[in-house]
């Protein structure tokens, strides 16, 4: 079940990332961001699909996608705690988006490989969406940093905020010996987050405390409320469809 | 939004075909425009290559000059290729 694990992980972090990017959706601060944070939650939640279902068909206890997007509480979810920290403002949402692309995409890059062809195949995929996730968000956090004294402030003030879940990318959890080594992730990381910061004239954060306890299904407030609302039509309603 | 420049957008659909017109949207910067216009234009597999020039930097003919710029090619029909015959092994075209 070490596989099933490893993926559980991956499309519990793409899913929770997705719903908050879709939080925007008729919010945005223009017409334009209003269909790019839905364009990448489909991307994201596309991801969380193929994943959920292969997830239960390597379990083989009959749960599909839905039962495990849907059917889970809080406590069962393993999602990082970066991907369910609140929206806030546009720019705690570009940064958020930016910390997990710039992990994703050298992970993906890293998974095609694998000897799961399910995993290889959404590693193809995924890598040109993230790296367009990191662009867009990229290039928002280069103009907020390098804005106005209130874009500036604000872009300092995501950093402060969530910098410090970005140490728990790094942890293996279930992935250990199954999927390609998160750690190994780092210095990638390091490097695409460092050029944006240096165009943004923001400082890279140093030695701060790493909060985690996603992958061990300890969460922050925000995680029960995202899921209320997202899996309450299907509480209500169990096995509904579109 | 309001100091927020417009942009045009011209999307290719096509290797061989001509970029069209398809709409405006707002960005602060050429960058921006370009990611805007993917995001809003190309959701659906409608493009390969995506233009965007700045509304502003558009000339455009003046309306009141409509009847003297347009209404003179008329009377020229001639000017279709209407009246030549296609040889047989030409096909269609």
């Amino acid at each position: 079940m070490a596989l099933f694990d490893a993926i559980l992980e991956l499309a519990d972090d793409h899913l929770v990332l997705g719903h908050r990017l879709s939080e925007w959706c008729g919010h945005a601060p223009m017409l334009e961001e209003d269909l790019a944070m839905p364009n990448m939650a489909l991307d994201l939640i596309g991801t969380a699909r193929t994943l959920y279902d292969h997830a239960g068909k390597l379990e083989g206890a009959g749960r599909d996608e839905d039962a495990l997007a849907y059917t889970r509480g809080e406590r069962e979810y393993r999602n990082l705690l970066l991907v369910e920290r609140p929206n806030e403002d546009f720019a705690h949402t570009m940064l958020r988006q930016l910390y997990f692309a710039a992990f994703m995409e050298p992970y993906w890059q890293a998974c095609l490989d694998h000897e799961d062809e399910v995993v290889r195949g959404v590693a193809g995929k995924a890598i040109k969406e993230m790296a367009y996730h990191i662009r867009h968000a990229g290039e928002w956090v280069i103009r907020l940093g390098d804005g106005t004294e209130e874009s500036a402030r604000r872009m300092r003030e995501a950093v402060d905020a969530l910098h410090l879940y970005t140490g728990e990318l790094f942890e293996e959890g279930a992935a250990e010996g199954v999927l390609p080594a998160r750690a190994a992730m780092r210095p990638v990381w390091e490097d695409t987050v460092g050029r944006i910061f240096a165009e943004a004239g923001l400082d890279m954060p140093e030695g701060a405390i790493a909060l985690s306890g996603g992958r061990r299904g300890e969460h922050g407030e925000g995680l029960g409320h995202l899921l209320a609302e997202m899996q309450s039509l299907h509480r209500a309603h169990i096995g509904a469809t579109w | 939004m309001a100091e927020t420049p417009l942009w045009e957008v011209f999307i290719r659909p096509r290797n061989g075909l001509s970029h069209k017109h398809v709409g405006s949207i707002h960005a602060a910067d050429e960058v921006l425009a370009v990611q805007a216009a993917r995001d809003v234009y190309t959701r659906r597999g409608e493009g390969t290559s995506i233009w965007v020039v700045r509304s502003a930097d558009i000339v455009a003919s003046d309306p009141d000059q409509a009847a003297e710029n347009f209404e003179p090619t008329a009377g020229k029909v001639y000017r279709h290729p209407t009246f030549y015959e296609i040889p047989e092994e030409v096909g269609h075209m």
